[in-house]
């Protein structure tokens, strides 16, 4: 099912070139090419190995075989700091004893070597996602939304092409689920840059993505632009998730 | 979610205990004080330069013990913390757990072993041709042993600590690109930071009140603390009133201690649990991996190499001639004995001040003597610290001076003893395991109305067998090892194991105390194995 997959026209977004794995009993198998510069959801069902996928993009897992282009430069041997990634999890994106602005600034400068320039730039950021003013602030004084903004205003400053969101909003509240989907959906319009967005939130597919996977136990059982994927009809799990 | 019946149990049997806990302490204290009282020389006896001297020596090996300890203990935390998988890191983490189990006195056996004057290190020293060999009586051999007992202490607080940072900390200081520098002095430090007064405060309690370490590799009036003095004053000197003015000193100087204790909170020690898999992307980098593989050597070689010492020596020693003494037997049923009723009756009082606390906590609005009576159960375990094994035997020893034999009662003192010396550990055990089996089933028992023997039977044993035998194994191999509270009244009525391997030391029968030693540990091993046995040890699953 997986593999020929139309490139989006602005080249390799994200490309698995026949990556294989195998973690415990688990076999993983990926082989597919993402568009560029799109908002790509990510579902399936637990353990069918979503966030792995994410972990071989991010560099937290190593292919045993197969390469992983992101960009279009081959990231496979990269180490995580070297690849052209930024990271949002559901939860425990800051580093809680450390404010706002050290938290930020470590996303521009990992030795936290900070210009006037880049100062600069944290505020700036920060009052993009509506938080201005937050720099002294530590990560337990504030709302979950509120973390996660600030999470959104580390990738912002460190500026790389693929955002890798791995249920950034699964421990909001409904309400706010909206709002911050708005939010990155302004921010993606700004930059540019791809999203990959694990979700298990089909009202999330709707309205944020143009493309979307469904995993399935280690593969990719199905990838089409959100119209197409959202019509799918002969795929039961698929048909599950979207509840229709 | 008590029946009346339940809570009036559960109360009765907090104040038995804590009536008789505060009656031994408070015997002892009190006689302490009267003598004190009845001559003013004890009280002038404080301020002269001799006590000074001990008083500002036992205060400084503390500080300095529990400063080496701290520090070299943080580069072993680390390194394990930062190395998920490797062959033995299991058995390093249970290494750690190992000198708090271990006689004390086989402990520093060993150390003499390795470095000692005929030791390994001198020997090794002096085939490389230097003249100065290493040596280890006086404030080096007791800053060695607190070392050697309190760094793996640390390192598994510690370690605690770091394994509870959030996974997501390394995958985001991996995706950012932070160097090890900034790793430490923006995620590991901070979480130590915390932790780091309490163990510090806790190992300087330990070493403050270190009493068979510093007899046995102190180096005379030089090189004495408190707790040694005390037993010297007694045994050899006979001077009971610079015992009473050591032993106030004593006390006044743990209160100090557990003062500075209270503005922190106690380190946990939960175990080491295997939560999400945890990927230290740090450790994978061959600088990484060099510097912590060093500093594991290292550590398992300072740990590890006495612990082989003792049993090679022991293995060389005649053990089939020890076995045939009668002595050896007789010490070994006095010793188990006193083990077996000083941990039964610690894991009961520990049982009952918990329950007694749980009754109180349970009600809604409870009165205000009652939330009084609860206060003093749950600072009980710091009373207890309050007054050290030999400070307490120097009360009851002055206590029962003037009928001159203390024969007779020296088993039940000695039991009484190391009963309250282990409440504080007990305690630590049982009460969480309490608290965490209680918010598991209360509820649904009470609402089957199970209740008495039935609930005890089916439900609260079965839940709570595993911690009560581990505080029970704990708290019989604290009392297996003691010398404490023997020496002062061991006499030839009274002989453990510890003892007899201490007179055997004395006496320079060095094969007999290396069998002994070896004897002594293994029993001590084999409670541990049979008190952990059904526990689960959580094996790592990282990296998945």
């Amino acid at each position: 099912m997986s593999g020929d997959v139309k490139t989006g026209e602005n080249g390799a977004g994200i490309a698995l070139d026949g990556v294989r794995l195998r973690l415990g009993t688990q076999d993983f198998d990926f082989d597919t090419v993402l568009p560029a510069g799109r908002i790509i959801a990510v579902t399936g069902t637990s353990g069918s190995g979503k966030t792995t996928l994410l972990n071989l993009l991010a560099g937290f897992e190593t292919p045993e075989r197969g390469r992983i282009l992101l960009a279009g430069q081959d990231v496979t041997a990269l180490h995580p700091s070297e690849r052209p990634v930024s990271l949002v999890f559901q939860d425990n994106n800051l580093f809680s004893h450390l404010d706002l602005f050290t938290n930020i600034g470590l996303g521009i400068s990992p030795r936290f070597a900070l210009s006037s320039a880049d100062r600069d730039r944290i505020s700036a950021a920060l009052a993009r996602v509506g938080l201005a003013g937050f720099e002294k602030r530590l990560p337990p004084s504030l709302s979950g939304g509120e973390r996660q903004r600030a999470a959104f205003a580390r990738a912002l400053v460190r500026n790389r092409p693929v955002l890798l969101l791995d249920e950034p909003f699964a421990a909001l509240d409904p309400s706010l689920r909206q709002s911050m989907a708005a939010l990155l959906q302004t921010l993606h319009d700004d930059t540019g840059n791809t999203v990959l967005l694990v979700t298990h939130d089909p009202a999330e597919v709707r309205r944020l993505a143009d493309h979307a996977l469904f995993v399935s136990q280690g593969r990719i059982a199905l990838s089409a632009p959100v119209e197409e994927f959202l019509a799918h009809r002969d795929i039961p799990e698929v048909l599950d998730f979207l509840g229709s | 979610m008590l029946t009346p019946a339940e809570r009036r149990r559960a109360l009765a049997g907090g104040v038995f205990s804590l009536a008789g806990i505060l009656l031994f302490v408070g015997l002892a204290v009190f006689a302490l004080l009267t003598f004190a009282g009845a001559s003013s020389s004890s009280m002038t006896a404080l301020a002269d330069p001799y006590t000074l001297r001990i008083l500002s020596f036992t205060l400084l090996q503390a500080f300095l013990s529990t400063l080496l300890s701290v520090a070299l203990a943080m580069p072993v935390a680390l390194a394990l913390a930062r190395q998920r998988r490797f062959f033995g890191r299991i058995w390093i983490i249970r290494l750690m757990a190992v000198p708090m189990g271990l006689p004390v006195l086989i402990g520093a056996l060993g150390l003499l072993a390795i470095w000692g004057r005929r030791g390994v290190v001198n020997d090794t020293l002096a085939w490389l041709g230097l003249q100065e060999p290493i040596h280890i009586y006086g404030l080096a051999g007791i800053l060695l042993a607190h070392v050697f007992f309190n760094l793996p202490l640390a390192c598994r607080l510690m370690l605690i600590g770091l394994e509870r940072i959030p996974a997501e900390y390394w995958l985001v200081s991996g995706n950012l690109g932070m160097p090890g520098l900034s790793v430490f002095r923006f995620v590991e430090w901070p979480a130590l930071r915390r932790l780091v007064p309490g163990i510090a405060g806790l190992i300087f309690m330990l070493c403050a009140t270190s009493f068979t370490l510093v007899l046995i590799l102190g180096g005379g009036p030089a090189a004495t603390t408190l707790e040694v003095a005390i037993y010297q004053s007694l045994r050899f000197d006979f001077a009971p009133q610079r015992a009473v003015s050591l032993a106030l000193m004593q006390i006044v100087v743990t209160a100090g201690i557990l003062g500075f204790l209270a503005l922190f909170p106690a380190p946990e020690d939960r175990g080491i649990a295997a939560g999400k898999p945890v990927r230290r992307l740090d450790g994978r980098k061959t600088a990484a991996r060099l510097w912590d593989g060093a500093v594991l050597s290292l550590a398992v070689l300072f740990l590890g190499l006495p612990l082989a010492a003792v049993a090679l020596a022991g293995a060389r020693a005649d053990l089939l001639k020890l076995l045939g003494e009668a002595i050896f037997w007789r010490a070994a049923l006095t010793s188990l004995s006193i083990a077996l009723g000083a941990g039964l009756l610690s894991v009961s009082l520990a049982m009952a001040i918990t329950q007694a606390r749980a009754a109180i906590a349970a009600k809604r609005n409870p009165a205000r003597t009652a939330r009084l009576f609860s206060a003093t159960l749950g600072a009980t375990s710091s009373l207890v610290l309050l007054v050290p094994p030999v400070v307490l035997a120097t009360g009851w020893f002055l206590l029962l001076l003037p009928g001159g034999d203390t024969g007779m009662l020296a088993p039940v003192l000695v039991l009484g003893i190391n009963t309250l010396m282990s409440l504080p550990f007990v305690i630590r055990i049982v009460a969480p395991a309490v608290a965490a089996h209680r918010i598991r089933t209360a509820r649904l028992s009470a609402s089957l109305g199970l209740a008495g023997w039935t609930r005890l039977r089916l439900i609260d044993w079965p839940g709570l067998k595993k911690p009560l035998l581990m505080a029970l194994s704990f708290a019989m191999a604290l009392s297996l090892g003691d010398l404490g509270a023997v020496a002062l009244f061991g006499a030839d009525g009274l002989t453990t194991l510890p003892w007899l391997l201490y007179s055997r030391l004395g006496s320079y029968r060095t094969a007999d105390a290396d069998g002994l030693a070896l004897l002594l540990g293994l029993i001590c091993l084999a409670l541990t194995i049979a008190g952990t046995a059904g526990l689960k040890i959580p094996e790592e699953r990282d990296e998945r």
